[in-house]
């Protein structure tokens, strides 16, 4: 019998970088975990530091793969967060700044001129999200920056393209993280000449864009042959590979992503138009996205900054010694509002609080948060699509929330459907990279590997639900204008 | 009162220390606030680090409280945290066994499902977690019966099937196996025509806080009468996956 080959994937998300090595069938074979530091220098303001990144990526990858025989290794990453590296030294020459990052707030409103051509190239709202206004601030506020880069000694990457280089020494980009900076054109998926200019990045410093699904190089002779942002790979785990299919993915943040097939759709209705995927040569394959800053780091920050629980999975505990929110409404729009609202000077609200609130029904109400703000989106969704959805596949680490799971059905009114890897982001960067190297065949032999895991059927009813959202959009509406120009 | 003994005296002063205030010290920093030489400290020190009372930084090579300390008071664990820490494992055990899996923590008398990964055949199956399930007649619940401290049946122990046991004594012997096994069985003592097999997930302490384990037709799982050890071998994998993760 021949030697049992696997294939690895690099997770690396905005807490914690993980290894995950998967067999053929798709089964966890070995997982490594780290977690990198939150650097938060001032309010709104969020860092990595890009080294410190790398030696956890560097640590779980020997950690995950020690003594396995692994015929490739896939990427994927945290989107959006911005990297500025030394092409000599190969060392970060800042901090990376991070996707949830808001001090980006006054460049855009200087942009705001040019909103509508960076939707109609880019496909995205100009908000504070996306990676080339972080780098347009670093070049005008790192002394020297700017002639470096234009010199090409300094280069620029999302993390996959720090990774990436890191591995296998070449400097590149995938379709998919290229699609998130406000600088590749979503219809030719090139770097565009006039979001450039308008954003005032020397074209010197960008990385090359490359398929999605690819051999980068090789690292210790392991073929690097995939990268995708965190959300496209979890797209890609989920076997949504027709269009029309849609997974939600429940981490840090929340994304709905659904497959829109080979041409990029407009959203009229507040959602992102983004790459999904490129096999090789063949033609990309697009998305619309309903990204949500803030889900599981609400659950995070209720854990860290105000002690209520001591580990996130406590949250279901603390949420069940009351039978509902008490009233008590929780927008956490930390980050400003994401889809489909897109209002960077939101700020978050507890609204609807009385004497009567405990920690129990705030609890519930970070919870029923994770659940309005899917509504919200899934609304958008179809709106835009013109059909409702009619099921809800969903994956990330909040899925092993009962409670949440269960309040989401309710709150959609639709069954939510849990397949049986719920490390779907690992695994759309494990399958990429196995398709790529020939591991698997094909699209459909990976499809034959999605199983239902868990399904939760609505159960509670339709006037009371109403109402409780009609009290959310409430709530939201008193996080608008909070802060000023 | 009675004699005594100084160097545990001087062990529960460190901890104090270690409990108060910044949370990190070094040993010139203890020595210096319990009026004592350094070198009096280093043996206690080192004993308390070996029984895990006490970390010690790999980098600054100050001290802290450890974390077998930390839980030495809470022998609970959140059924919620276990489900999130045993996720992935279980999900692996499904794909495995191509079976259902089921994690069960003991509560009252019973077996009270924490999580339930569906068999991965996408047949309609429906979601049991909060179900309770008798703790004599399910894998599961021998298994807890016989690692938890306080398993124990409620009496009299009822029939589901023909082949569930009934008599206390023959319990007790099935919980020896249990035990000298690490793993526990039912064969059709639950449902007629269906098998379970578990194992218990122990945490840090070596404590039995739930148990894992498959359940499926027997012709699958035991087509001549005898249980397939492969699968076997896949439940235990996954209970010592977990139980890895908990001692982390
Ligand atoms: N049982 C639970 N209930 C609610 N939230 C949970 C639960 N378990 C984990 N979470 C939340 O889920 C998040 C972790 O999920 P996951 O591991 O998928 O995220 P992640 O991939 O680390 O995120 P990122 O990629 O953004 O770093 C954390 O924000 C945590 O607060
Ligand atoms: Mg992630």
């Amino acid at each position: 019998m021949p030697r049992q080959h696997y294939v690895a994937a690099i997770d690396q998300g905005t807490t914690s970088s993980r290894c995950i090595v998967f067999d053929q069938g798709g089964n966890i074979i070995s997982v490594a975990q780290r977690e990198h530091r939150q650097i938060f220098p001032r309010p709104g303001w969020v860092e990595h530091d890009a080294a410190e990144i790398w030696e956890a990526v560097r640590a779980v990858l020997d950690d995950a793969v020690g003594g396995l025989d692994i015929a490739a290794l896939g990427i994927t990453n945290q989107r959006e967060t911005t990297v500025v590296w030394d092409r000599l030294t190969g060392e970060p020459v800042s901090p990376a700044i991070v996707w949830q990052d808001t001090r980006t707030d006054g460049l855009i409103r200087s942009l705001a001129g040019s909103e509508e051509l960076f939707r109609e190239r880019a496909g995205l709202p100009l908000t504070t999200y996306f990676s080339g206004p972080k780098l347009r601030w670093l070049l005008e506020e790192t002394p020297g920056l700017r002639g470096r880069a234009e010199r090409g000694e300094v280069l620029f990457g999302t993390v996959d393209s720090w990774l990436i280089w890191k591995l296998t020494g070449r400097h590149v980009t995938d379709v998919t993280n290229a699609s998130r900076t406000l600088m590749m054109n979503i219809h030719t998926l090139a770097w565009d000449d006039d979001l450039l200019a308008v954003l005032d990045v020397p074209r010197a410093m960008l990385p090359e864009i490359r398929p999605s699904v690819e051999v980068y190089g090789h690292h210790r002779g392991i073929p690097v042959a995939s990268a995708l942002g965190d959300q496209q790979a979890a797209l890609f785990g989920q076997t949504c590979f027709a269009p029309g299919e849609t997974k939600s993915t429940y981490g840090s943040g929340s994304f709905l992503l659904m497959n829109t097939g080979h041409e990029p759709v407009t959203s009229k209705h507040g959602l992102l138009t983004t790459v999904g995927y490129q096999i090789g040569d063949a033609p990309a394959t697009y998305a619309l996205e309903g990204a949500i800053a803030v889900t599981g780091s609400l659950v995070q920050w209720l854990r860290d900054n105000l002690g209520l629980i001591s580990s996130a999975a406590e949250i279901e505990t603390l949420a069940k010694t009351v039978d509902d929110n008490g009233g008590c409404y929780f927008v956490p729009a930390f980050s400003g509002l994401f889809a489909p609202h897109w209002r960077s000077d939101a700020r978050g609200v507890i609204a609807g609080l009385t004497a009567f609130v405990t920690k129990g029904h705030i609890a519930r109400a970070v919870l029923e948060a994770t659940a309005f703000q899917t509504r919200e989106v899934v609304d958008a969704m179809d709106a835009d699509a013109g059909l409702a959805l009619t099921s809800l596949r969903v994956d990330g680490g909040m899925t092993a929330d009962n409670l949440l799971m269960q309040t989401l059905a309710d709150v959609l009114a639709v069954p939510v459907i849990r397949p049986v890897v719920a490390e779907t982001t690992a695994l759309g960067a494990a399958y990429a990279a196995g398709l790529a190297t020939g591991y698997w065949p094909d699209l459909d032999s990976l499809r034959a590997n999605w199983h239902r895991a868990a399904e939760w059927r609505p159960v509670a009813g339709g006037p009371s639900r109403e109402r409780d959202y009609h009290y959310w959009k409430k709530a939201v509406a008193r996080t608008l204008d909070w802060v000023e120009q | 009162m009675g004699e005594t003994i100084q160097s545990v005296e001087r062990a529960a002063a460190i901890l104090r220390l270690l409990a108060s205030g910044s949370r990190q010290l070094g040993v010139a920093e203890l020595a210096r606030a319990m009026g004592l030489p350094k070198g009096t400290l280093h043996g206690i020190l080192r004993t308390l680090v070996h029984v895990g009372f006490v970390e010690q930084d790999g980098v600054t090579g100050k001290y802290r409280l450890g974390a077998t300390l930390l839980h030495l008071g809470s022998s609970y664990l959140d059924v919620n945290e276990l489900r999130a820490r045993s996720l992935n494992w279980a999900d692996g055990l499904a794909g495995r066994s191509r079976e259902s899996v089921w994690i069960g923590t003991f509560h009252e008398g019973q077996v009270l499902v924490i999580h339930h990964v569906f068999r991965p055949d996408d047949s309609m199956q429906v979601l049991q977690v909060g179900a309770h399930l008798p703790a004599h007649a399910t894998a599961l619940g021998k298994v807890l019966l016989a690692f938890d401290p306080y398993g124990e049946a409620p009496l009299p122990l009822a029939a589901c099937t023909k082949k569930t046991i009934l008599a206390r004594e023959a319990l007790h012997q099935e919980l020896d196996l249990a035990r000298a096994r690490g793993w526990a069985a039912d064969m059709e003592e639950f449902e007629e025509g269906e098998v379970s097999v578990a194992a218990p997930i122990k945490d840090g302490r070596g404590v039995a806080v739930g148990a894992i384990g498959i359940r499926g037709a027997v012709e699958r799982l035991a087509a001549d009468g005898r249980l397939d050890m492969d699968v076997v071998s896949y439940v235990r994998d996954a209970a010592r996956a977990i139980s890895r993760d908990l001692a982390r």
